[in-house]
Parts: structure tokens; sequence; C-alpha cells
């Protein structure tokens, strides 16, 4: 971050990767060279990407820090910002205003199971973490990725799927919402696939991300499952614009999404007042 | 340290000031009072509370952040970055207590260990506030309910009170004394026994104050009690005239505009009466009718910042949202409400 915490560091697209009709990946490297060699972020954290004459919107990097060849945010097409983010080439330059807010508990999480739950582009915020612990697997027990799309063609990261799916050291289910033609995964809502999946939470850790509604259900299997609040992590979408608590939009009573958060476990969002 | 100035010598000491710095000060304009930049041939009006604050003394009410210079045909299609940060003084004269002092809320938000914004804070340290203390309160006044007064010198650099044939100035900061050491200022002599009555008066007028001293507590109480906050807002018709007339109303947008190579990003003054305040790409709102947004607003002033900054509450209570609310939701009755409605229910 920059001593003017509007001031983006300008950065190169390295690499836009079409994950599905309406999701891209971006690959950047800052272009100050010292500034990429030494910039330091934790899973969870996010970033502001600027189209100079667009706008500025939020975005998880979802990258892992222990992969800094290049700093990677996924996005999906929604409204202006992202629709000229989609337009954007390699050697286009962009805006990068990062790592804003609080990573996971990744210390916290060391020794654990860890049980992965992701719905939709809600996979980005986990991906960062899902791999930061694959390059760091001994520090943990077991680790689950379940996965879920509203269809195949609606999977993000299909390039490294196949490597998830194979890896011994991880469990991975996919699944989506009907069957489709060739589909050789699980078929069915997440939250029911969770519970078929009947994870124990001895020593387990779940992290959830994925629309407001997935996550709603997700939650409330989690508790069937004897998931404690305390077990359960979440990362939260909110609009936001300054990204450093100040423009008062991403507020949940006292805490800033964008400060505070984006992380929360479900016991500290009990706390909170209820305006999800 | 006290002066006396004429209300002559005063018109004159701004128009000095005017130039050789940006002076801010109301003047009468199409039947209402508002603030100006000062410039030759205007007169000052201290006959009434100005309809605006002089807010954007320190965050005006849209500035630019930044310029980006393209360069389309260059490798790499180069664009450079200029940060545009303020520069100069600023002199606000006649300003009341209440819009002085509503400026302090900014500070714990905009300055801290972490986070500095230093459009804000070069602003804010370049600017030198001349207040003038309120004689009778207006029905809609109520800075005394919200730890102030028609006399406050919170947040002023000088006191102006209006005596007979002119002003008691009190210097309340180093940066204020120095000002009055100009040879329009003349012995305050009695007339500072005068001015002390006056500010003692008009507190008086003010009556007895509203005690908010449950609303942080309460105000969460009422969180999910959607009736009530339906009740409250039925009259609202989120036009956002409370929070653009606010002294401390802090929370801005920022947007980009383009005009052929250079596109500039944009700050400014954003309204969470409007439903696109929190609307999200996906379509979904956390705070989706204007009952979510009204919780919202007194929340943040009565609750949410004061459990944050030391009890503070984040209203100056010069009662412009009353006053230019066209469906007359008055803040005051909200929070008592708030504060009185039965706790089971």
């Amino acid at each position: 971050m920059n001593a003017n915490p509007y001031l983006p560091d300008m950065a190169t697209v390295v690499e836009v990767i079409e994950e599905t009709p309406n999701i891209k990946s971006f690959r950047l490297v800052l272009n100050d060279e010292e500034k990429m060699r030494s910039f330091s972020f934790k899973p969870g954290q996010v970033g502001q990407l600027s189209v100079f004459g667009a706008g500025e919107s939020t975005f998880v990097i979802n990258s892992s820090p222990t992969r800094m060849e290049y700093l990677q945010f996924s996005v999906m097409r929604v409204g202006e910002v992202t629709t000229r983010l989609h337009q954007l080439k390699a050697g286009d330059q962009v805006g990068v205003r990062a790592p804003l807010g609080k990573p996971f508990p990744v210390e916290d999480m060391q020794g654990k199971n860890i049980l992965f739950i992701g719905g939709g582009i809600g996979m980005a915020p986990l991906r960062t973490l899902f791999t930061y612990m694959l390059d760091t697997r001994d520090d943990y027990q077991d680790i689950t990725l379940l996965y879920g799309a509203r269809s195949p063609v609606d999977l993000t990261y299909q390039a490294e799927l196949p490597d998830w799916l194979a890896r011994e050291d991880v469990k991975t289910v996919l699944c989506v919402d009907n069957e489709y033609p060739g589909w050789e995964h699980k078929v069915g809502l997440i939250p029911n696939i969770l519970l078929e999946m009947n994870p124990s939470p001895e020593k387990t850790v779940a992290i959830t991300c994925g629309p407001p509604i997935m996550i709603k259900f997700t939650l409330q299997a989690l508790k069937k499952l004897n998931f404690a609040d305390e077990q359960i992590i979440t990362t939260l979408e909110k609009r936001m614009k300054c990204g450093v608590g100040i423009c008062g939009r991403c507020n949940i009573g006292t805490q800033y999404v964008c400060l505070d958060g984006p992380v929360f476990t479900y016991a500290q969002l009990k706390e909170l007042p209820s305006e999800l | 340290m006290e002066r006396f100035i004429t209300q002559d010598n005063l018109q004159r000491f701004a128009a000095g000031l005017a130039e050789k710095k940006n002076v801010l000060a109301p003047v009468a304009s199409g039947g209402t009072t508002t603030f100006r930049r000062l410039r030759p041939g205007m007169q000052l009006d201290f006959s009434r509370m100005a309809v605006i604050s002089p807010k954007d003394a320190t965050f005006p009410r849209n500035e630019t952040l930044l310029t980006v210079q393209h360069y389309p045909e260059e490798s790499g299609k180069r664009m450079e970055l200029q940060e545009h940060l303020p520069e100069g003084e600023m002199v606000v004269i006649g300003c009341r207590p209440c819009g002085t002092r509503g400026k302090l809320v900014f500070d714990p938000v905009y300055e801290t260990q972490a986070i500095k914004d230093p459009y804000y804070i070069r602003r804010r340290d370049g600017a030198t506030f001349i207040t003038l203390a309120c004689a009778r309160p207006e029905t809609t006044c109520f800075c005394h309910s919200v730890g102030s007064g028609p006399a406050d010198e919170e947040g002023s650099d000088i006191l102006l009170t209006a005596v007979e044939g002119g002003f008691v100035a009190k210097a309340v900061t180093e940066k204020g004394e120095q000002l009055l050491g100009d040879s329009l200022f003349e012995d305050a002599g009695a007339k500072a026994e005068e001015a002390a009555a006056s500010n003692a008066s008009a507190r008086k007028l003010m009556g007895e104050a509203h005690d908010f001293s449950s609303a942080a507590e309460k105000l969460l109480k009422r969180f999910d009690d959607m009736d009530f906050w339906q009740t409250q807002s039925d009259k609202c018709i989120s036009c956002g005239a409370c929070t653009y007339m606010c002294p401390t109303c802090y929370c801005f947008n920022i947007t980009d505009d383009e005009a052929g190579l250079v596109s500039r990003r944009l700050r400014t003054w954003d309204n969470c009466m409007s439903h696109t305040f929190t609307l999200e790409g996906s379509g979904h709102n956390p705070r989706s009718t204007k009952a979510h947004r009204l919780k919202n607003r007194m929340g943040h002033k009565f609750s949410y910042y004061p459990d944050l900054h030391g009890g503070q509450i984040a209203c100056c209570g010069c009662g412009r949202c009353i006053k230019q609310c066209p469906a007359g939701v008055d803040i005051r009755q909200v929070v008592m409400a708030a504060q009185e409605y039965p706790d089971e229910r």
C-alpha cells in the first residue's frame, strides 16, 4: 500500500484465462519490479483493480503467496468495471491497490482437518487458501474440497481440476445442480452433497464461500453436522469503494468488511447485526 | 485572548484575508444564506445559519483524487498516474459552532494509525475556522443534546460573539491568536462580559437537552424490529437531502470520468439513503429498503460511531436534516422513539 491509500500501483496483465462464459482470471505483475519482489500478502486478502476511466472494484487475490510469479484475480462480468476488465488482454495496464483486509487465520488452522466448501465464483477466495495449503501440505491433516456450480461450464479453474482430483493428499468432490451429459461427478445442491459426505467436525475447520443463498443452507448443514460456530469460517462480499474503512458502505454495525473482514468466523458473524 | 472588532472592520478583515487566501463566508444569495468563496464586494451575511455548512472547506462535494494520462500508441499502452493533493490555505468565517465542530467527526476515521487520508488531512491542516456563536436557537437546533452548545469553541480557531456595535473575538488556538494581532481588532474591555452574558443567555434559550444516552444500545436492540423502522421511514422519500446537508456525513463515492486520453478518479459526497449505496454487482442489496437505510443512518451516527470512537455521537445537532427534509423526518424523534420503544414486544 502507498502512503496515499487511494493511489494504485500500475500493473501489467500477463495472462488472461477464460474460466467460464462470464468469469475470467487475470494474472498481473506490478510494473515496479522492486514492489513486485517485496509484495507480501496472506490468503484471503483482497485488492482493488482499476480500469482507468471505468473505475475500481474489489476482488480477492486468489493466487497463493507461495507462488509469487504473478497476482491472480478472478472476475465475473456483472457491471461496468467488470465488463471493461473482461476486455483486457495480455500487455494491458491496470491499477492495483493491495493487499487490503484481513486474511484467513492460517496459523490457527495448522494441525487440523480442513474442509473447503465453495460455490460458483465463491471458489476464488478458497483457491488462494487451498493452493497455499497444498504448498504447505504437511502443516495440515486431511484436506477436503467440495466445489459446486450450476452446471459443468460454470466451474472455474478447469485447468487445475484434474490435478486436484488426481492428488492423493486431498479429497476433491465436484458437484453441479442437475444432470449433464458426460458429467461423472456428483449431482445436487452443495448443502445436500455436504450432508451426504457427512464430514466429522472433530478437529476440523470448515471454510465456505459462495452466493448468499448457498452460504445460508451450507451453514445450516454444517450445524446439522455438529460444527461449532467457531469452526466455520466464511469470507464476505460487500460493495466497497475506498477499501480502507472510510467511505462507509461495507459496514455491518461497527465492523467494516474491507478492514475488519472480509474473513469472519460464523461465531463473529452471529455477534454482528443481521445485515448480510 | 479576547478582542473586539466592529461590524465594518470585520467585513474589512475578511476582505483583507480574501486577498491572500481562500475565504469561505456566508453571503445572501437567492433569498437564502450560503457559503461562498468571498470575492471583492461581497457582504458577510450573519443573519441566519447557512443552508449548508462549510463542509466543503475540509471535504469538498467533489474532488479529483488522481488523473491518468493514456498513451495508447506507445508500447504497453503506457499510462501516467498523477496524484492531485490539495494545496493552499482556507479560512472559514461565520460558520456556526455546530458546523465547525461537525468536521471533528472526520478525524478518527480519516486519520488512524494505519490509514491516513492525505486529501482530508491537508485540507484540515490548512483550514482556519472563525466561528460565530449563535445568539438565538432555531426550533430545529439541538447541539446541546449532542454534547455541544451555541458558543462551543471546539474545532474553532476564533470564536466570535455578536455584541453591541460588533463582535468579541476570542482566540481558541495559536493560529487564532495570531490573526487577532491584526490592527482592526481593538481592546475588548467590558465587551467581553457582554459576550459572556450573551452566550449564557443563548444556552438558556435552548431549553432542556434530549437525553440520547441510551441510543447506542437501544438502536442495536431495535435492529431486527423492521416494523419499527418501517414506521419511522414511512415518510422518507430517499432523496438524500439529510445526508447532503449534514456537516458530519463523511461517506463518499469514488468514480472515474473519461475525456479523450485523460481520465480522472473523483471522490464525491455520497448518500446512504440511496438504494444504490450498497447495491452489489450480483443484484443483492443488504440495505434493500428505505427502512434498512434509515436504520443504518441512525445506527451509524448514534450507535456504531460512538461505540468505535469513545462515545462521541456522529451528529452535531445543527438540525439541517430536519429543516431541509421535504417529508418531515426528524432525527431527534427517530432516536427518541428508538429509546422509548418498549423492550419486549
